[in-house]
């Protein structure tokens, strides 16, 4: 339940009208980043989500979508002002978050197929 | 009190000295008379040698006469005809002396059967033990400890098996006569009321101060233990009674008293037609299962009832409630409901309302339920309560609130809806059973499909990970013998539970170190069904009173222990992350005192040590299957095994 509900306050966020791309990020701070400062924690190492936090792995927002939702949270999730983490350093994660490979369809693992069919 | 008579040595002939009873000494070697002035103001320091006193005894001719002490049927002897009685399969205890009588009478007298020692290394892993043992078979373990230091142990054990309302049974010894303790040893380990520490959580205990208040009160705990709300009790075992003999003037007259089990309580018939109407007559109704199903039967009903009105179930997963994959199983949402009903609920009020921000300080409270929505409760810890300790939770408010086990009060409530439900509403309540059934397609394949994100990825995801377990259990007739919180619910959302015993539940009051022992002993429960035991095994969790590893070796319990090793206290990491996000500092240092690195545990090494077959680390998900497969064949043959994978945080 709070899983979905944090996806579509994501989404939500997504939508807002009038948001400009900033420059992208550095990846390989992002990565660092997101390890040093415990996004892994709820989120899982590869982005996945899980019982505490949303898969952001594939997440469609913009770095300035996502530097809104980390500064006004609407779920579970605290608030990181700007004297924790950066609007540079958000954009570097997020710069990191679109460098995950997106998982395979469930079809395509046989283990996953076998639920999936049954 | 009778004392023992000065005989020759029989069946428990002791040395003096060595029983109880310094009034029962007569004799003393010369020597040893020349050595006690001397050593009369000497400090009670140890000495780990044998002092001059003993070295002249043992060295010097004896004395013509001698006493000896000697019990031809002790206390205990009784007590273990008690115990026997109750039906005990099994009792779990690290040794102590002040029960170290009924030790001796259950394992010599008793025949080492019904009930079985079962040798533990803390007192935490004894009642968690019987915390889980009880959750697969559906009645007490016995649990042996001192009444003080052994109790202290097990105070959190006893706790969490109050919350999660378990019935475990706990004998305590203890010697209560300032006559009768010898040495500051049992000084320190006597009390004045022993149960006093635990009686905020637990239903009932008491102190007998002969065998036959020993075998009325030992028969009624048992009796107070079984009636819903289940929880643990306490008898005081005092030493002075087990270690010596029947007196005269009993022998003969001691009688066990017939154990007759309460009925649960059902609830009351209006109420509960009042209850069917408003579910027969609801539009969106759900079902929400706490601790609902204490047997298969409460399965079956909660099937029943759920297929009568076509309501979907959520399943709060503190039980094995309803089928995994039945079409109504998770389709149900509280915030669209009409009429809510909570069955053995502990917290009615979180599933009603919300926090925002979740988990914070300052934190508002807000009804989720929709305007005009009615929430009707059956719930047993309506019948009982204690002040002290808070897992009562919330008060909330309810419209219908039925006091009774819930499980007892189902068929009345299913046949009161049948009653009701006419032809048409019959069509109209299966036209929406068919929508609930796709929504439940629905979550189940959402669910597979978030089970392929990091499928690939080190550490191992915990969806892969009950995957591959899956994958290897699921023609077995398995059961799941730990908690699935701290991995996201993934067994649940992949695996398909329909048996009693496939699932136990959580700690209870989420108290850490109950897993492990939990496992154990629910373990040791499906031994004699032949059942493969599943233990998802925190690394925290294990941490505590990691023994009880040796005692599933030692005692040949079957069960594959499957380490969640995240290396870390990560709830704690995480809350501690969000405490230093809230200070707007340090968000980086959430692993200080929270992580459990450098050096890694080897849990692998740490299972052999204790004599358990085991592998890993295990951190590429391509090896986990294989590893899998090969400790199964272990646990097939009767043996524990466990394999260290290092996972995702949750």
């Amino acid at each position: 339940m709070k899983k979905l509900f944090w996806l579509a306050a994501f989404a939500s966020v997504a939508l807002i009208p009038g948001l400009s791309q900033t420059p992208g990020g550095d990846a390989a701070n992002g990565k660092r980043l997101f390890l040093r400062d415990g996004c892994y924690e709820c989120h899982g190492y590869a982005g996945q989500g899980g019982r505490d936090g949303a898969r952001i792995s594939t997440i469609a927002l913009t770095p300035q979508a996502l530097i809104r939702y980390v500064r006004a949270p609407v779920g579970a999730m605290p608030a990181y002002t700007d004297k924790v983490i950066t609007d540079q350093e958000l954009t570097d994660i997020h710069a990191y978050l679109q460098t995950i490979p997106k998982a395979k369809p469930a079809k395509d693992i046989p283990l996953l197929n076998d639920l999936l069919k049954k | 009190m009778a004392r023992s008579k000065k005989i020759s040595v029989d069946r428990r002939g002791f040395l003096k000295g060595a029983a109880a009873g310094a009034a029962a000494l007569v004799v003393k070697p010369e020597a040893a008379k020349a050595q006690e002035a001397a050593e009369v103001h000497r400090p009670a320091t140890p000495n780990p040698l044998p002092g001059a006193k003993q070295t002249a005894s043992e060295t010097t001719p004896p004395p013509p006469r001698v006493d000896v002490y000697t019990t031809d049927r002790p206390g205990s002897d009784f007590m273990v005809d008690v115990i026997k009685t109750l039906g005990f399969e099994y009792v779990a205890a690290n040794p102590g002396s002040s029960f170290r009588g009924l030790q001796e009478s259950c394992i010599n007298y008793g025949g080492n059967k019904s009930p079985e020692w079962i040798t533990c290394c803390h007192e935490e892993s004894s009642v968690a033990m019987g915390h889980g043992y009880a959750k697969i078979e559906g009645k007490p373990l016995l649990v042996m400890a001192h009444g003080t230091v052994g109790l202290q142990h097990a105070s959190m054990a006893i706790y969490n098996a109050y919350a999660d309302r378990v019935p475990v049974y706990i004998l305590l010894g203890n010697v209560q006569d300032v006559a009768w303790r010898r040495g500051d040893v049992e000084w320190a380990h006597s009390v004045q009321d022993a149960a006093s520490m635990v009686r905020d959580y637990t239903k009932w205990d008491d102190a007998p101060v002969s065998l036959g208040h020993f075998a009325e009160s030992a028969v009624r705990a048992y009796k107070i233990a079984m009636t819903p709300p289940m929880e643990p009790v306490v008898i005081v075992a005092d030493a002075v009674l087990q270690e010596e003999p029947v007196p005269e003037n009993e022998r003969g007259r001691l009688q066990i008293p017939k154990l007759t089990l309460a009925s649960p309580p059902a609830g009351d018939y209006g109420a509960l037609k009042e209850a069917a109407k408003m579910l027969v007559n609801a539009e969106n109704p759900v079902i929400v299962a706490g601790r609902v199903a204490r047997t298969p039967e409460g399965i079956n009903l909660l099937v029943q009832l759920a297929e009568t009105v076509q309501a979907p179930v959520v399943d709060r997963h503190f039980r094995m409630n309803f089928p995994t994959r039945h079409p109504l199983f998770g389709a149900g949402n509280v915030r669209a409901a009409d009429v809510v009903l909570g069955l053995e609920v502990p917290d009615m009020w979180f599933v009603t309302h919300t926090q925002t921000p979740v988990n914070r300080m300052g934190m508002e409270a807000k009804r989720i339920t929709k305007p005009g929505a009615k929430v009707i409760t059956i719930f047993a810890g309506d019948l009982s309560g204690k002040s002290n300790y808070q897992d009562f939770g919330r008060y909330d408010e309810v419209d219908l609130a039925i006091a009774a086990d819930a499980q007892a009060t189902l068929p009345i409530l299913i046949e009161e809806c049948r009653k009701l439900i006419t032809s048409d509403r019959k069509a109209a309540l299966q036209q929406r059973g068919v929508k609930l059934a796709e929504v439940s397609r629905k979550n189940r394949e959402r669910d597979i499909e978030e089970a392929a994100g990091a499928w690939d990825a080190s550490p191992i995801s915990t969806a892969r990970m009950a995957a591959e377990l899956w994958n290897q259990i699921k023609t077995e007739d398995w059961s799941l013998v730990s908690d699935v919180t701290f991995v996201s619910w993934w067994p649940q959302r992949l695996w398909d539970f329909d048996k009693h015993y496939q699932f136990i539940g959580g700690h209870g009051a989420y108290g850490i170190g109950y897993g492990a022992p939990a496992a154990v002993g629910a373990a040791l429960a499906n031994k004699k069904h032949g059942r493969i035991s599943v233990n998802i095994q925190c690394d925290g969790d294990l941490n505590y009173a990691p023994g009880v590893l040796w005692t599933a070796a030692h005692h040949r319990i079957p069960m594959l222990n499957i380490m969640h090793n995240n290396r870390a206290y990560h709830q704690e990491m995480m809350y501690l992350e969000d405490m230093a996000a809230r200070a707007r500092r340090g968000v980086e240092n959430a692993g200080i005192g929270t992580a459990i690195t450098d050096p890694n545990i080897d849990y692998a090494t740490m299972a052999k040590a204790y004599g358990m077959f085991s592998e890993g680390p295990i951190d590429n998900p391509n090896d986990l299957g294989p590893a899998i497969k090969r400790a199964l064949e272990v646990v097939k043959k009767g043996e524990p095994a466990l394999i260290d994978v290092v996972t995702q945080p949750r």
